[in-house]
């Protein structure tokens, strides 16, 4: 045994120095960052949806027979416009009112309702716990596009029956995340322990289970509006949701279909607006998944 | 499986004939926390034909440092440094060995036994297939000869029906037999070096017992050496020649079995001796000593076992620690007042509760 | 034995479930606010056809006993008749099934070659530029409505590079792979996003599993250590995946099949939504239902085929 460490400047100090040079705290730092990006962009989204009437003088649905089809960056346009002349900035910004009314409306009520059908079945258990998952499980089976579509269908196309579509199926997730783990949680020991200092159910399913819980609803929440902003889209697209003359994303892609050919802008901008939604969203999603659930 | 006929010993072989030497070995992962000094200067020989105990709490570093040994660590999170000479290829530092020269060495000369029998082995995969896929690797074997030779093993490390278990899946085995297994597919090309991380910690205490006969018998048998990882001391002080006792990264004490036993230097190992209840070292995990191990994060400098060791002066909290030589040279010892250790008056007397 | 029992129990599993699919799509056409047979004849409505709409449609009889018979009709392959078509629905749809079964599988078969690299390559090499790029293509990617980038594409490879044909389905089976590459392609890069992300992360949790670490100290190449050990394993990930993800590519074909004018499924069920023909709106919800939950009991006994842990649970 002849190496005895004399001092330790040695090649280990080397090695933590090498080490200490290349990667600071980058870690932390690119977590928040997602989070940041991601409200940075839906924030500005919303706040251009909201503050559109300042951001541009034109209405979006004002025709001007004399300007039809202008291209992006004309004069007066800075992205152009259809066919009929109106102004595609314009139409972006107030259709984006719409779009992300169906992303908060359809997300906020699923998530709601879910998480409190999830948390009821999972707390009592028994026979309503049974019943719940099974209704759960059969629409699972269904694709829920095609399902959304059929009772959109058979109540009739509107915005309005879209979000009855979507939030009488949607719920579905939500109630089974929720349940899943309230399931888990119910016997963990500070919810047994609540329970034995006699608090209503009540008490301890919102004030130690929910707060559980909300984490994993929350993550999902960003998928699921990501999903909800494509679902409101394609059936505007599909002639299902809002209706023509409503400058709603989806409608205005399906509309810009027929000038395909010889105004690729009329389709391709709205849609780079729904997939900046999208990214806004996932990237919250993400963010939050890294700083809600630490291990990697 | 005679000792003749599976080394070709390079030269000359000495009985005492040093076949490892790891020397300064550091082995790093960067985490967002901060750089995690898992390994912190670790030096020791492996003997031909010993076992080396590794002894220490978890998180001491003994698994990072046979790890970093067999090239496991992965490497984006990981940095290692240090020198690792290996009789078979003396001329080359171990850590800096990779490809095809690593995978020659892997299974034929350093071969490893993993803590979890339960999820060491893969799941999807036939338990015969994956011996003879050890077997494989390195004897060029028809493939009668290849299942012969896995069954053979798997006869070897004492499973019974051999033949038929063959066709099994992992999970179609109990927790002791999927230990045998990893053993059979440990040994399957004769390693020179064995490393056992926690061969038996996942194992109920009877099944522990046949293991580690099992391991003794085939070192035993092969004259392999092998290095001997684990938190209960029983189980060291059984099995091994030499033991190296692990603290926050660090050996602090090292020194052949009985010496080290009978006579400990460092406070560490002289609070895990006396904390065992009549000297009866027998199946006794480390006890708890007060305090908690060290986070190896932002480590300060002096001695690591400062803050919770009885025999605290000042000056320990600065001093460049290092192995000192006691015993003429026969013991080794992290700690400036092993002689002061020695003597009980020297103690506080709540540290012998 | 045992798995053999595993099996029967499977398929038992999916009766219950089958019953509960006819319950919700019975209930489908009760959604209808009003009076569904002044809904359905629109201006060819009159009392008396009125009357004798919803005594064809047993609107006039007990909810239990509609049922029973909306059951019987449908074990004698009966799913009512289409309004638009003149034919039963069951005619006009096995008419559109065909088109949507190849759009699909081609899809998933586009998927799957696009996938399996990139989720193994990104784990991998986990941070380095491949990883960063694919992290960045499948969050956009995820984030694009399909129909949308059936546009771009059809303006890219169709009408400026002239590639592929705009719409339609073709004749022959070489005629389909060439007609449907488009629109399969444009469903694959939607579903390869997600297919991408859970082979990454299952990647990283076989790469860094115990028995990766036995292989590895077997001597065996790093190349076989990936092939029998980490591939194998992503691969049975990949099939728990498509199961759980089947609904998500049937609705990406459903709106594709719109966007290239494909006589699929899809065009089907949103054209009988404007002509507001019910019966077929419920015979493809139907279809659509009882195919997911057939292929999901497939991809249940592959996955126990290939990893024989799941029998046990």
């Amino acid at each position: 045994m002849s190496t005895t460490e004399s001092t330790t400047v040695s090649p280990g100090h080397l090695l933590l120095e090498r080490i200490q040079g290349r990667s600071r705290p980058r870690g932390k730092v690119r977590r928040n960052a997602t989070l940041v990006v991601g409200c940075s962009i839906l924030g500005a989204i919303i706040l251009a949806a909201i503050f559109a009437p300042f951001l541009t003088p034109y209405n979006p649905n004002t025709i001007d027979p004399l300007n039809p089809l202008a291209p992006p960056f004309s004069p007066h346009h800075i992205l152009g416009t259809d066919e009929y002349g109106r102004d595609i900035f314009a139409r972006i910004l107030y259709g984006g009112r719409i779009d992300l009314l169906i992303a908060f409306g359809a997300t906020s009520v699923t998530l709601v309702v879910g998480t409190a059908i999830g948390l009821f079945s999972g707390y009592s258990g028994g026979w309503a716990d049974t019943v719940i998952m099974r209704i759960v499980d059969l629409f699972f089976a269904f694709p829920f596009f095609v399902l959304v579509i059929a009772i959109v269908a058979m109540l009739g196309p509107s915005i309005f029956n879209m979000f009855v579509a979507i939030w009488l199926t949607s719920w579905i997730s939500y109630a089974r995340i929720t349940r899943g783990h309230t399931v888990v949680a119910k016997n963990r020991e500070y919810v047994l322990g609540a329970k034995a200092l006699g608090y209503g159910h009540l008490r301890v399913m919102l004030r130690h289970l929910l707060p559980n819980l909300v984490s994993f609803v929350l993550i999902f929440a960003m998928v699921d509006a990501v999903g909800n902003v494509l679902l409101g889209a394609a059936l505007g697209f599909l002639g299902l949701g809002a209706k023509p003359p409503s400058p709603e994303w989806g409608a205005m892609i399906a509309d810009g279909q027929n000038y395909i050919l010889s105004a690729w802008w009329l389709s391709t901008l709205p849609g780079l607006a729904i997939v900046l939604v999208g990214v806004g969203f996932s990237l919250i999603g993400d963010g939050l998944a890294d700083i809600l659930r630490p291990s990697d | 499986m005679t000792e003749a006929a599976v080394s070709p010993a390079p030269g000359p072989a000495p009985a005492d004939e040093e076949i490892l030497t790891v020397s300064d070995l550091h082995s790093f992962i960067v985490t967002d926390g901060g750089i995690v000094r898992a390994v912190d200067g670790v030096s020791f020989t492996l003997r031909r034909g010993e076992i080396l105990g590794l002894v220490g709490e978890s998180g001491s570093g003994k698994s990072v440092t046979c790890r970093t040994l067999m090239g496991l660590m992965p490497s984006p999170p990981t940095r290692w440094s240090g020198d690792v000479r290996y009789a078979g290829l003396p001329d080359r530092n171990l850590l800096d060995v990779g490809g095809r020269e690593l995978q020659r060495l892997r299974g034929a000369h350093l071969s490893m036994i993993f803590q979890d029998p339960m999820s060491a082995l893969n799941p999807v995969m036939r338990v015969g297939d994956q011996i003879e896929e050890a077997v494989a690797s390195h004897d060029h074997l028809g493939q009668r000869d290849r299942r012969r030779r896995a069954i053979e093993l798997l006869d070897r490390v004492g499973i019974p029906a051999a033949e038929r278990r063959m066709r099994g899946y992992p999970h179609e085995f109990s927790g002791g037999m999927r230990q045998r297994v990893l053993i059979a597919v440990a040994i399957a090309s004769r390693p020179k070096i064995l490393f056992a991380d926690e061969p038996t910690t996942a194992l109920d205490v009877i099944i522990q017992d046949q293991i580690l006969s099992l391991l003794l018998e085939l070192q035993r048998d092969s004259g392999m050496s092998m290095v001997l990882v684990s938190h209960d001391l029983g189980v060291i002080a059984e099995m091994c020649d030499r033991i190296a006792v692990m603290y926050g990264g660090q050996i602090v004490e090292l020194g052949d079995t009985e010496a080290l036993l009978t006579a400990p230097r460092h406070p560490y190992t002289i609070s895990l001796l006396r904390s065992l209840p009549d000297a009866d070292v027998r199946a006794r995990f480390l006890p708890s000593i007060i305090g908690t191990p060290p986070e190896l994060i932002d480590v300060e400098p002096g001695c690591r076992f400062a803050p919770r060791c009885p025999l605290v002066t000042p000056e320990c909290r600065t001093w460049e620690t290092e192995l000192l030589a006691a015993e003429g040279g026969a013991q080794l010892v992290r700690c400036r007042r092993h002689d002061d250790a020695r003597r009980p008056a020297a103690w506080p007397d709540q540290s012998f509760v | 034995m045992n798995r053999f029992s595993f099996v029967v129990r499977r398929i038992l599993h999916v009766i219950p479930v089958l019953f509960g699919i006819t319950v919700i799509t019975f209930f489908l056409l009760r959604l209808i606010p009003g009076d569904p047979a002044r809904q359905i004849l629109g201006q060819h409505y009159t009392p008396a056809s009125g009357h004798a709409l919803r005594h064809v449609l047993g609107l006039d009889r007990p909810l239990v006993q509609q049922y029973l018979l909306f059951m019987k009709h449908l074990f004698h392959g009966n799913l009512g008749d289409s309004i638009s078509y003149h034919e039963s629905a069951g005619t006009v749809i096995s008419a559109h099934f065909m088109p949507t079964f190849f759009l699909v599988v081609y899809a998933a078969v586009i998927a799957t070659i696009v996938s399996i690299p990139t989720g193994i390559v990104s784990a991998l090499r986990r941070g380095g530029v491949f990883d960063q790029t694919a992290r960045v293509t499948t969050l956009v990617g995820f984030a694009m409505p399909a129909f949308w980038l059936g546009i771009i594409l059809i303006l890219i490879f169709s009408i400026h590079l002239q590639l592929f044909p705009v719409n339609g389905y073709g004749t022959s089976f070489v005629g389909h792979l060439y007609h449907l590459f488009l629109p399969a392609l444009t469903i694959a890069i939607g579903f390869s996003t997600i297919l991408v992300r859970t082979l990454r992360s299952s990647t990283l949790g076989v790469l860094s599993s115990d028995y990766v670490d036995t292989a590895r100290i077997k001597g065996i190449s790093r190349f076989t250590v990936l092939r029998r050990h980490v591939f194998r394993n992503a691969i049975v990930a990949v099939i728990v995946v498509f199961g759980i993800n089947l609904a998500y590519l049937i609705s990406g074909t459903v709106i594709i099949e719109n966007v290239f004018s494909i006589p699929g499924l899809g065009t089907l069920l949103v054209d009988s939504v404007s002509t507001r023909d019910y019966s077929v709106v419920q015979g493809v919800t139907l279809i659509f239902a009882v195919s997911v939950v057939l292929i999901n009991l497939l991809t249940d006994l592959v996955h126990a085929s290939l990893d024989p842990r799941v029998v046990i649970e």
